[in-house]
């Protein structure tokens, strides 16, 4: 029987804290994605806005280090 | 050179004005090279930069329609030539890997006795304690889980391989296993909450 190891189990039940019945998933983030980010710029309350892109950049680790690449690829197309 | 958005659709659209395509690609180069720097080795990072950046500008291109305008154009652009990087880094990086090479090994027996997982300063008692919370939650993913969410979950979570390489070799796409991770997290939420036991102080034992 394969277990998860000790930082697979923590990611896991830190998920699991934030776990919502309706979530985004990776391609409806990813549409919203551009306005959320301009939100953040601007310094306006994204996740109140957005709560579930929120939640799933707080979840998916993959999405999340793309959006933060997004964000800092934004600063050299001012 | 500043565009509206309605300017880009313009000069961007069929048949498209060269000089706002070149802009566009000049634009997308330099908002990569920087956001990408220290995830390439350097001596690579120019070839691919523009590499990803053309396949970006064709992409957009072809899909000028879907723009609807909410968020700036270039905000918008960047975020399809990002995406297109981290589709073009991850593929190369797990290339050659298989989701076994990821997943643990078997354990030798079912009791979990996770003393690495212990907080070395605790007392006897405390480490038995905290021991047998870990053992309960690792018996509620076996018994509440399918397979292929335990899998995916291992080389996603432990593994550390990115969504959609997961799922390419389990023959879905990245938002097929989204969804079947999050019913496993939902399943296994509700059968914590059903045994009563909090996830926040499980998680107390890590700290």
């Amino acid at each position: 029987m394969k277990k998860l190891d000790k930082k697979g189990l923590q990611r896991l039940l830190q998920i699991i804290e934030i776990t919502k019945d309706e979530e985004y998933c990776c391609d409806e983030c990813y549409e919203h994605l551009d306005k959320f980010a301009e939100l953040i710029r601007a310094g306006k309350p994204a996740a109140e806005i957005y709560p579930r892109v929120q939640q799933h950049l707080e979840v998916c680790l993959f999405c999340k280090e793309e959006f933060e690449t997004l964000l800092k690829a934004l600063d050299q197309t001012d | 050179m500043n565009y509206s958005n309605a300017e880009w659709i313009e000069y961007l659209s069929p048949p498209g004005d060269p000089e706002a395509i070149a802009e566009l690609n000049r634009r997308l180069i330099r908002a990569l090279q920087f956001s990408l720097s220290g995830k390439v080795p350097e001596s690579h990072l120019e070839a691919l930069n523009e590499e990803i950046a053309q396949e970006a500008v064709i992409r957009i291109l072809d899909n000028l329609s879907s723009f609807r305008g909410e968020s700036q154009f270039l905000t918008w652009a960047t975020k399809i030539a990002v995406r297109l990087a981290y589709s073009e880094l991850r593929r190369n990086r797990w290339k050659d890997i298989s989701i076994e090479d990821v997943l643990p090994p078997d354990s030798d027996n079912d009791d979990f006795t996770p003393s690495f997982l212990a907080d070395p300063g605790a007392t006897p008692e405390k480490a038995a304690e905290q021991n047998a919370l870990i053992s309960i939650v690792q018996r509620i993913i076996e018994e509440e889980l399918t397979q292929k969410q335990k899998d995916a979950i291992l080389a996603v979570l432990s593994g550390g391989m990115p969504l959609e390489e997961v799922a390419d070799r389990m023959g879905s796409n990245r938002n097929a296993l989204y969804k079947l991770i999050h019913d496993a997290r939902i399943r296994l939420r509700d059968r914590l909450n059903k045994e009563g036991i909090s996830v926040k102080e499980i998680l107390g034992v890590f700290s």
